[in-house]
């Protein structure tokens, strides 16, 4: 069984929400669109106060070509352009559009036939890649990187292979799960679609095999897609990560930063991303709904829901039975790298995967204990790094040292974190590390 | 007897040869220090900060020296020793000295427990840069102090502290010499060298906040809301108004405490002056330390 | 306004692992030796060990509590505990209680807690307080007894080990000697004189064991040092009989608590694979090196201080393979 070869840990898998099918979510009374979906520079609106928008309306265009646009995921009413408080923790520009009714854009395939391949003899390369960017598709696995980029290798480099991840090694998200067993000729077909985008004919659909479901329901399926070779992997965290993934599935190593995956001949996608790109090309649908796994272990009905982007996360928690008594902390995105909300209005956003509400008792950290040298961190980091040393040269602000250790290889995955048996915080530091000394070679560059 | 000529003969050899090449290597590798440097960094303070922009007092000696031969001082402050040492050190390069403002941190936010409630609980280390990465920190106010006490930790001189009634960190006068670490450190830049006025008095925005006013007034009831109330009442347009946020420039402010009566938020602080006769009981000496210490009741 | 959230960066979830899990893990790993030197030496042992958990959990306190003057106490972390059984393992089970005290106090007062406590320490604490006591009282550290007096303790009746016989065949040169040696099943076993917790390098062995599968401890540590020494005392054997048979230098003296528990230490060995390997074979080397032609007949303690010392220097020079690193022409 594949899978990478450095470092690695295994958290408890608590997939709650396996078993449960996805489902749509209600519409909100009010969608919230953040202008900062997506890395890059944020969206410019495009729409006024008092503007009627429908659903798939552009509200905001990208500004520049590491950006992406906005759609509206609602019919209504803009009420106001102002700022929210989104899954950053930032207050950060957005537009607010009331709710009336569900009037969709009429140029939207809301059928359910499934369009194959073949049935678009008049897409090419570049007409893929122009709607995957007019449709607002960002990486949906949470880095939010918009997806046309990534789909336009830069000089110099050739795509080989392209790897779709399907591994979704965070605990307790099973959106990705879901939709393979839900909609497997849909990402089937969107793999085909990215392979055509970038001119390969190799693709490569890696899934850890806690899912042997969709393994064997897409292998199944696979049958009729020669090209595509679905790779079953050995169950450890963080092989979702773009490098990992790309180890596991191919065996080749991305180098230390600047170096990106299309150095070594590998686009990745995930698979969210995949059916998003499958929905814009061949329904024409923009990017303004994904599926969600609101999920926790006190959660009435821990489930995978079809929300719009926008929709408060404090409505997708009533639908799957309200917020616990007892929670201390709520989550976006998975235990291992999500980040705690500050409230609970936070909108949707085009990269959150899962909503996790820990109870107070799991929220809170265990005080420190002094570093007992166990070499666990180094052991599982899957970049090769000495955890321990950077957390400590970061602390006590030795840039250099730092840099010298590779800092800014950092995933930022947590797994030294996790497995330290002291509860040092060793990723809160590395962190602080990691960006300072990221802003340093940026002020060294520029100058 | 033939032993001991050996040895003896040995030993000289050894020592001749060895006394050649001392005095070869002597005078080819010989550094040659300008012994003025020397002297400038006996009469400087030999705290090491940094403050003065060079690495440690010999840096800053050498630069001096080098500034002497061009024909001027101008720019160099050792922020540590201040005005007195820079004399002794023009006297030492035989110079007259520039005059620079005495100046001291400031730290610009009044966010106490009381005046900015705390939103969420922020579990993790205790330090305001990690604390950034989580967000706005504890409080819904994203430019105000996080209270994570970097620059107590960046202050070698143990001029600032957290106050643990206030969350926030106080700047003791005395022992502020103006290096400007904690400047430096402070992640969002909440910390401000001013100049330390006549009698130690100044006037300043405690408010780095530049939401717009009705986001800025419900975070925090002592923020400036950019109201521009104290720029209009200001005799000396010494008050802009800049993304929402007053700011004083101290240069052209007179002390008259007029902005301080009419900021509606009660965001302009008179700092280090006496307590206003009829409204104040306790007495507080203006030289007493701290800054947050010596708020004046209006 | 509602309970107010709590927000702290990722993970948000942690292993659950702890200091104590791994402390008590090694303890329980200890077990089966303990289990083997109440049989072999009955009363001698118990007192003896007894003494050195308690004087070593009580100095971690007094130090910690009225020198230190820490609020909170790390007795409870298990290290003492580990620290006074180890201590206990090095010392023969005829050793009087006071001397035991010396060695707990110098092992915890010198060899931890003047470093700052767990973590901190470049040496190995229990082999500090062993070595200490080695050089302090060399008649009572190198007279032990015989295995089988249960109900013995400092009248026990002592007699050569077989450490000794091997270094009078080196000193007379006469491999000879050597047919005084228990047989290896003995020494496997632990019927043999020795240190309390060395006799038995089986038990030891299923102690390393039980920590390998719970992940406790790497492989790198012990297995580099006992195939250094396996190979290293091979050769001395081959070229010259009187050199005891690399099997009978494996199972003999501390060899194996040594590899096995005290140059696995966390604090005081190296933090990457490839320093641990490093480190395990300068340990075997210099054991056999000691062993061989020191003073002392057993070499496994100043092997293993020494590496301690270099420690440091390891882990600056020794680094991780690192992710998408390029081999160098």
């Amino acid at each position: 069984m594949k899978t990478f070869k450095i470092g690695g840990v295994h958290p408890s898998e608590n997939k709650l929400s396996a078993t449960s099918p996805i489902r749509r979510s209600g519409l909100p009374k009010q969608a919230v669109f953040s202008l900062y979906q997506h890395i890059g520079a944020p969206a410019k609106p495009v729409v006024a106060k008092g503007d009627t928008v429908k659903v798939g309306t552009v509200l905001a265009e990208a500004d520049g070509f590491v950006s992406v646009p906005v759609h509206s995921s609602v019919s209504g009413r803009v009420s106001k352009i102002d700022a929210v408080v989104d899954a950053s923790g930032y207050r950060r520009p957005a537009i607010f559009v009331d709710v009336e009714g569900d009037e969709w854009e009429e140029s939207i395939d809301r059928s359910d036939a499934v369009v194959p391949l073949a049935g678009r003899p008049d897409l090419t390369a570049e007409s893929i890649v122009a709607k995957i960017r007019e449709a607002g598709i960002v990486g949906m696995g949470g880095a939010t990187f918009p997806c046309h980029v990534k789909l336009t290798p830069p000089k110099g480099t050739k795509a080989e292979c392209v790897v779709i991840n399907a591994v979704e090694c965070e605990p307790y998200l099973t959106a990705d799960h879901r939709l393979m067993l839900e909609k497997p000729e849909e990402i089937l077909i969107g793999t085909s679609l990215i392979m055509k985008a970038v001119g390969v004919d190799r693709g490569y659909i890696g899934i850890e095999r806690n899912k042997p479901d969709a393994i064997a329901l897409l292998q199944e399926k696979a049958k009729a897609y020669p090209h595509i070779e679905i790779v079953p992997l050995q169950v450890k965290y963080p092989q979702g990560g773009e490098k990992q993934l790309i180890a596991a599935v191919t065996g080749r190593e991305v180098p230390a930063p600047p170096a990106l995956p299309i150095h070594v001949g590998v686009i990745v996608q995930n698979v969210g991303t995949t059916f998003a790109i499958y929905e814009a090309v061949m329904k024409n649908k923009p990017l303004f709904e994904r599926v969600i796994t609101v999920t926790g272990k006190n959660l009435q009905t821990p489930s995978n829901l079809l929300a719009r982007i926008g929709t408060p996360m404090s409505q997708l928690i009533e639908e799957c039975g309200g917020l616990p008594d007892d929670t201390g902390k709520v989550i976006g995105g998975g235990p291992m790298m999500g980040k705690a909300l500050q409230h609970l209005d936070v909108p949707v956003c085009k990269g959150s995967s899962g909503l996790l509400l820990l109870s107070e008792r799991e929220s809170r950290r265990t005080a420190p204990q002094p570093c007992i040298r166990c070499a666990k961190c180094v052991s599982a980091c899957p970049m090769g790094l000495e955890p321990y040393l950077l957390a400590t040269a970061s602390s006590l602000r030795k840039w250099d040292v730092a840099e010298e250790n590779g800092i800014t290889s950092c995933i930022e995955c947590g797994s030294c974190q996790f497995t330290c048996p002291s509860f040092r915080p060793i990723l809160d530091n590395v962190r602080m590390g990691k960006t300072t000394v990221m802003a340093l070679i940026r002020a060294r560059n520029t100058k | 007897m033939n032993v001991i000529l050996i040895a003896v003969g040995i030993l000289g050899a050894v020592g001749l040869i060895s006394s050649v090449v001392l005095y070869v290597v002597s005078k080819k590798f010989t550094v040659v220090e300008d012994e003025r440097i020397g002297r400038v960094a006996e009469v400087l303070p030999q705290a090491n900060c940094g403050g003065c922009g060079f690495p440690g007092c010999s840096g800053f000696a050498a630069a001096c020296v080098k500034a002497a031969d061009a024909g001027s001082l101008d720019g160099k402050l050792c922020p540590v020793g201040g005005q007195a040492v820079m004399e002794k050190v023009a006297g030492i390069l035989g110079l007259a000295v520039t005059e620079s403002t005495p100046k001291v941190a400031v730290v610009r936010c009044n966010g106490t427990c009381a005046n900015r409630p705390r939103v969420v609980e922020y579990d993790g280390v205790r330090s305001c840069r990690v604390q950034l990465l989580s967000g706005t920190g504890e409080t819904a106010c994203a430019f105000g102090c996080l209270g994570g006490g970097d620059c107590v930790a960046a202050c070698q001189f143990g001029a600032l502290s957290i106050n643990a009634e206030t969350g926030l960190p106080q700047v003791n006068e005395d022992l502020c010499t103006a290096c400007g670490a904690c400047v430096k450190t402070c992640p969002r830049k909440v910390i401000e060298l001013r100049p330390k006025g006549p009698k130690n008095r100044r006037m300043v925005v405690m408010c780095v906040n530049r939401d717009k006013g009705a986001v800025a007034n419900k975070i925090c009831k002592a923020s400036c809301i950019g109201c521009g109330k104290c720029v209009k009442t200001c005799p000396f347009e010494a008050i802009t108004l800049n993304n929402n946020l007053a700011y004083i420039d101290p240069e052209k402010c007179k002390l008259c405490r007029k902005c301080e009566e009419a900021c509606p938020k009660g965001a302009i602080h008179a700092l280090n002056f006496p307590p206003r006769k009829p409204k104040t009981e306790a007495v507080t000496a203006p030289d007493s330390g701290t800054a947050s210490a010596v708020k004046t009741e209006v | 306004m509602a309970k107010k959230l709590i927000v702290s960066l990722s993970p948000h979830v942690h292993s659950r692992d702890s200091v104590q899990k791994n402390m008590y893990g090694v303890c329980i790993a200890l077990i089966p030796a303990l289990l083997v030197s109440l049989y072999f030496f009955g009363v001698g042992a118990a007192v003896v060990l007894a003494a050195s958990v308690i004087s070593c959990v009580f100095f971690e306190w007094a130090i910690a509590r009225f020198i230190l003057r820490r609020e909170s106490l790390t007795i409870t972390d298990g290290s003492a505990v580990l620290t006074g059984l180890l201590l206990g393992f090095n010392l023969p089970s005829n050793l009087p209680v006071w001397i035991i005290v010396i060695g707990a106090l110098v092992a915890i007062g010198v060899g931890k807690m003047t470093f700052g406590g767990l973590g901190c320490n470049p040496f190995n604490p229990a082999l500090v307080g062993r070595v200490f006591l080695l050089i302090s009282f060399p008649v009572q550290m190198t007279t032990w007894p015989l295995p089988g007096q249960t109900t013995a303790y400092l009248d026990a009746e002592t007699g050569a080990t077989p450490l000794s016989l091997m270094k009078m065949a080196i000193k007379n040169n006469d491999a000879s000697v050597l047919q005084q040696m228990p047989d290896a099943i003995d020494l496997l076993v632990g019927q043999t004189g020795g240190c309390l917790g060395e006799v038995s390098a089986l038990a030891l062995l299923i102690g390393l064991a039980y920590m390998l599968a719970r992940k406790i401890v790497t492989w790198h540590i012990p297995v580099s040092i006992l195939l250094t020494v396996f190979v290293l005392s091979g050769l001395l054997h081959l070229s010259n009989p009187v050199y005891a048979s690399p099997v009978t230098v494996l199972l003999t003296g501390g060899l194996m608590l040594g590899a096995c528990f005290m140059a696995t230490d966390y604090v005081t060995s190296p933090m990457t694979p490839k320093g641990q390997i490093i480190y395990g074979v300068c340990i075997g080397f210099l054991t056999v090196v000691i062993r061989t032609f020191g003073a002392y007949p057993e070499g496994m303690s100043f092997a293993i201080l020494i590496m301690n010392a270099f420690t440091p220097l390891i882990n600056t020079y020794c680094k991780p393979k690192r992710f998408g690193e390029v081999a160098k022409k």
